[in-house]
């Protein structure tokens, strides 16, 4: 590169490497704030195990709720040519954009012991879901289950119409279409929504705290976990705080040399 | 249809304001710099959750009588805020639920001598409706009940906890909420049958939800105790004003007790 180009690229590069510091930064923070001598001291506290062990539980229940809700959903979003199916979609992404404990009071508003449903659940069936494990799945579904539609509807959209076409001309019922031609093809799309999604259910804290409150092994993710943690023991807040930058940066380093190139 | 109502009502205000409690402690840092500029005519408090409506009337006093000033506001648990603080939050004044709560603030942030501002005690919070009909903490370990308290880690669930050890009980607990006004309100909105907080938050309630008294012998009584954490001529007068008798007044009209 001249000695020009360079100059001539630094009104993009400065404000670029700002954006990067300002998102590296943090991260190496909590790097160099933490008490690595005594880091499995740390890791010990109960808060860490107990509250990781609950998040693994929770997104994992939640992914496979998102992959049987949003496959089909996306599906239908990226084929269907009714009218009534662009409201559909902008209604499903509506988490995308609604601050996360607004979501937790609209699930209190519904399934509630008040709620519009969950006032007939607790007199009916007699089940109550806020303060449950099922209320944090739920959380976790309701903010992570947009994303996924979004990212796989977008590969759906791309693949070509051909292939729905000659399946169909060779037999093949919209079910078998789909699950037979559709899905293989654009597993690299649901592997990407289902990192995302499942990034955002890991992360969730505001509609789970406001829905399902906070309750250790039951109700008390990994981000509830630091937040109450921090109050008493930062240093167990910062550990579990680096187990969750560890286990996130794995796992999405390991899908985009898989998938998302 | 009753129950719509209820949500939509009271129950919903207390939530509102329980969760933009949680949301305000991050703006501290934009409230506090805008006062900067107007040249040193805002004082920032960060208190207790359960001095919420109260410090709102002590607030509205001192800017009536001094004009151009703004008191600016921020509530959530006091173990929060004296995190926060430590962590280099800006304030000027800091009210604390229980003298517990001040001691891991840094003895650089205190500019002034803590002095007492009130006395709170506990009270069981119930739903107007008290579906599971608690009358009294004898029923606090029936089975099914489903139980709130704040968590341990923040002054009522310290509270709490020493209450459950005088009764020589370990109640089933359904949730440990960040502070007490999000205690609260999960009993408000009648996703509780009980929690434990303080008699003030059942007075400020309105209505929204009934109180169950504590035998005085158990109860627990928190001091809470207030400074100055800046050196701005405003933190010591916002003070003075809290400790005054009209100050006072508004604290006693909301169910505190003498300092």
């Amino acid at each position: 590169m001249t000695a020009r180009g360079a100059g001539a690229r630094l009104p993009l590069v400065a404000p670029a490497a700002v954006g990067v510091a300002f998102i590296v930064l943090p991260l190496l923070s909590l790097l160099v704030r933490a008490d690595w001598a005594d880091l499995a001291t740390h890791l010990a506290a109960p808060v860490v195990g107990q509250s990781l062990r609950l998040s693994a539980l929770t997104t994992s229940i939640t992914m496979v709720a998102v992959w049987i809700l949003g496959t089909p959903l996306a599906w239908l979003l990226a084929r269907s040519e009714h009218p009534l199916t662009a409201w559909g979609r902008a209604l499903v992404t509506v988490p995308l954009v609604l601050p996360p404990v607004v979501g937790g009071v609209a699930l209190l508003m519904t399934w509630g012991r008040r709620g519009v449903l969950g006032g007939w659940l607790e007199s009916t069936l007699g089940v109550t879901l806020p303060f449950t494990t099922a209320a944090v799945v739920m959380a976790e579904i309701f903010v992570a289950l947009p994303f996924y539609v979004i990212s796989v509807e977008g590969s759906m959209r791309g693949l070509d119409r051909r292939f729905d076409e000659i399946a169909a001309t060779l037999g093949a019922g919209p079910v078998r279409t789909f699950r037979a031609v559709v899905v293989p093809m654009v597993l690299p799309g649901i592997a990407a929504g289902s990192a995302l999604a499942w990034a955002r259910a890991l992360g969730e804290f505001g509609a789970t705290i406001t829905f399902a409150g906070s309750f250790p092994g039951r109700t008390q993710t990994a981000p509830l976990g630091v937040y109450a943690a921090l109050e008493r023991d930062p240093q167990a807040a910062i550990a579990l705080s680096l187990v969750m930058l560890l286990v996130s940066v794995v796992v999405l380093g390991a899908l985009r040399s898989r998938w998302l190139r | 249809m009753a129950p719509a109502t209820a949500l939509t009502g009271r129950g919903l205000t207390f939530l509102l304001a329980a969760t933009t409690s949680l949301a305000l402690t991050s703006c501290e840092a934009t409230a506090e710099s805008s006062g900067a500029l107007s040249g040193d005519r805002t004082v920032t408090v960060l208190a207790a959750a359960s001095l919420t409506d109260v410090l709102a009337e002590i607030a509205a006093d001192f800017e009536a009588d001094h004009p151009g000033v703004t008191v600016e506001t921020s509530f959530a648990a006091s173990s929060t805020i004296v995190q926060q603080v430590n962590e280099g939050a800006p304030a000027d004044v800091v009210a604390l639920a229980g003298q517990q709560a001040l001691e891991p603030l840094e003895q650089a942030r205190r500019v002034s001598e803590p002095v007492v501002l009130t006395t709170n005690t506990l009270e069981l919070a119930v739903p107007p409706d008290n579906p599971a009909a608690v009358d009294g903490v004898e029923d606090l370990t029936a089975a099914g009940l489903r139980l709130v308290v704040c968590q341990p880690e923040v002054p009522c669930g310290t509270a709490a906890a020493t209450l459950f050890d005088r009764l020589g009980i370990d109640p089933q607990v359904a949730s440990y909420e960040p502070d007490v006004r999000a205690t609260l309100s999960k009993v408000a909105l009648g996703e509780a049958d009980v929690g434990v907080v303080y008699r003030t938050d059942v007075a400020a309630a309105d209505g929204a939800v009934l109180g169950v008294e504590i035998p005085a012998q158990d109860n627990v009584v928190s001091s809470y105790p207030v400074l100055a954490v800046s050196g701005s001529p405003l933190a010591l007068e916002l003070i003075e004003e809290m400790l005054s008798a009209r100050g006072q007044q508004h604290l006693a009209d909301a169910g505190f007790g003498a300092p």
